[in-house]
């Protein structure tokens, strides 16, 4: 039997306020600003798509937005296999195992700027370890403040520092989730290393993989805090992602109508991706 | 032929099976009956070479393969859950361990199709696990087992995990999928009942030891010892106190008979329910008086729960009879059928 009325809507109520709150109301805020210019004292000028037109075709945006495809590109290439292995080589049981994930999660626990401080320290030339090491002891020469190929190997190698440890948690999830029987059963059949990971280990992960790969993608096609912090963009606009990029138009020159533009395309393409990897990675399971 | 020669497995300081020494032999099921952590798995594991034994033997056809690695050993081991790999089809699955052995293609195909047939799954040949029901599955892990050449087939609880239909159906192609293939069958099995169906001999196991080892009907019928009896009785076997004295058996809650050859003394007398019945059958049958306590109708069975005396009885009669919750009944029992153990539990008449 069903009772009709209308007490349900109660219950949804402060969600969608709370919802409405953090994201709607300023993602609306961002959308009016998109389409109108203003020039202070709260006046505004209609402007359409212009400044969506403007941003596509500009191209201080296409290098950005190649950069930060290329930082994406690189760490999901570092960060997913490398936690792979490193989540394979993890001990399953005993009095390892929490030491492993407590060294595991550490990095994740430090604050963002903390980490780009650190590594900003650690990779100054002269003065930071790394980059005294580099420099005067091994007579490689590394500065990552006037060199691009440097502050580039440096960002991307403090994410994978910063963040392959969720990768790892993850995968290992996934792979301590596998019952002993399914190794026993590659055991008896006499199945190679390779063949358990490809054959076992690997569809077993499937799912807690296509998460990390989300995760990570998301994480870094929107990372700020670290570079900003570590190289501030530079030198020159050598490691300026898109959101540094967007940061220095909104509140560096205070364009808002062009910021909200392309606070809009942002986040349309990080959807869209997301979408795309999402699909591919789940297609076999909807077959 | 297995044969394992005082084999032990320890698992850190807990001993997880005491010295066994056992012989299976081909061509019929060897049954491993007991209950839940009575060392079933333990014991079969040890033979399969998937855990290390801590002293003993173990032997294959006469060769000493205690330190032999799983693979060398040719044996086939199914689950009680359903393991095949994912991302294979059902064709791929069976055929895993013949490709691992190297065998050629055509030959491959030979036998993956022969025990598709066998099993009923050449439909479903090319779909992959998850895309089968839990009978499919657990078939296609059979499918790998007799696909393989192997020397020993352990089958562990395979039927638990699936619906009553099912496992009545696999249980009864079980023992043809594996007759004349010269392969030692070991089945280890919580269910008397399965036991008894698949036949063959019957190893009984409690707390990590073998406690009794022969032809099933023959275990069945002549326990040596009261925690044999219980474990290869569904439902439980009824026990009581009895005191013998001068060739006169008499129960603790009333009732006696005459028995030969027994000095005088306390013993447990154990009688299947049934062999408990509410209508006499024979003269020689002794009648016991009880509170009805519960009452059952399974089918067209009718059994009840009865207080004698400080014993819980429990008797299983054909047909269905009008017992009332709370009132005395009267039961019969031939003391023909009451086999008696001794205080340490050993069978003694």
């Amino acid at each position: 039997m069903r009772t009709e009325n209308q007490k349900a809507w109660f219950f949804v109520l402060p969600v969608l306020g709370l919802v409405a709150f953090n994201a709607l109301v300023p993602m609306m805020t961002v959308v009016n600003y998109s389409v109108q210019e203003t020039f202070g004292n709260n006046q505004f000028f209609w402007e359409g798509l212009g400044w969506f037109e403007q941003i596509l075709r500009s191209d201080r945006f296409q290098a950005a937005l190649g950069r930060q495809f290329l930082f994406t590109l690189l760490i999901l290439l570092i960060e997913v296999p490398l936690g792979i292995i490193v989540a394979l080589s993890m001990p399953r049981k005993g009095f390892w195992v929490p030491v492993c994930l407590v060294l595991m999660a550490l990095p994740m626990l430090i604050p963002w700027n903390v980490v780009g401080s650190m590594w900003n320290i650690f990779t100054l030339p002269k003065i930071g370890l790394l980059g005294y090491f580099l420099n005067d002891v091994l007579g490689i020469n590394y500065d990552m403040t006037q060199q691009p190929l440097s502050a580039w190997i440096t960002v991307v190698i403090m994410d994978v520092w910063h963040w392959t440890s969720l990768v790892v948690l993850l995968c290992y999830a996934g792979l301590v989730s596998i019952p002993d029987a399914y190794y026993q059963a590659a055991k008896i059949d006499g199945a190679s290393p390779w063949s358990v990971f490809r054959y076992i280990q690997l569809p077993k992960m499937k799912t807690v993989l296509t998460i990390a790969v989300l995760l990570r993608f998301m994480d870094s096609f929107n990372i700020y805090t670290e570079p900003f912090v570590l190289t501030g963009g530079g030198p020159g606009n050598s490691t300026t992602l898109l959101s540094i990029d967007l940061v220095k138009i909104a509140l560096g020159q205070f364009d808002l109508g062009p910021a909200a533009a392309m606070s809009l395309i942002y986040f349309a393409i990080t959807l869209l991706v997301s979408w795309v990897f999402y699909t591919l990675m789940t297609k076999d399971d909807a077959q | 032929m297995i044969e394992l020669q005082d084999a032990t497995k320890r698992v850190g300081n807990v001993i997880h099976i005491k010295p066994t020494t056992l012989t299976l032999q081909t061509g019929h099921f060897n049954v491993l009956l007991g209950a839940t952590g009575s060392g079933k798995t333990s014991l079969i594991k040890m033979m399969a070479g998937l855990d290390p034994i801590a002293s003993g033997k173990v032997l294959m056809d006469g060769q000493d393969v205690t330190r032999l690695n799983t693979q060398k050993r040719q044996i086939s081991l199914v689950h009680q859950f359903f393991v095949n790999y994912p991302h294979m089809t059902v064709f791929d699955n069976i055929a895993s361990p013949l490709r691992v052995a190297g065998m050629a293609k055509s030959e491959i195909e030979g036998r993956v199709e022969e025990a598709a047939d066998l099993l009923q799954l050449r439909p479903m040949l090319h779909r992959r696990p998850h895309e089968l029901s839990g009978g499919q599955q657990q078939r296609t892990a059979l499918a790998r087992a007799i696909a393989k050449e192997s020397r020993a087939v352990f089958l562990d609880e395979p039927l638990a995990n699936l619906d009553y239909k099912l496992r009545e159906e696999l249980r009864e192609q079980l023992p043809d999928l594996f007759a004349g293939r010269g392969a030692v069958v070991v089945y280890a099995t919580s269910e008397p009942e399965e036991a008894l169906l698949l036949g063959g001999y019957t190893a009984l196991m409690e707390d990590g030891r073998v406690t009794q080892f022969g032809p099933t009907a023959d275990i069945y019928r002549n326990p040596e010892n009261i925690a044999a009896a219980r474990v290869f009785s569904d439902p439980p076997i009824n026990v009581a106190r009895v005191t013998v004295s001068g060739a006169q058996a008499r129960l603790a809650g009333g009732g006696g008979w005459q028995v030969a050859d027994m000095t005088d003394g306390e013993y447990m007398v154990a009688v299947r329910p049934h062999r408990v019945t509410p209508i006499r059958t024979s003269d020689a049958d002794v009648e016991l008086t009880g509170r009805v306590i519960v009452t059952e109708l399974s089918g067209s069975d009718s059994s009840a729960h009865f207080q004698h005396g400080e014993d819980a009885w429990v008797s299983l009669a054909a047909g269905v009879h009008p017992y009332q919750v709370g009132e005395d009944h009267r039961f019969f029992m031939n003391p023909a059928h009451c086999r008696y153990f001794g205080q340490d539990g050993k069978r003694v008449a």
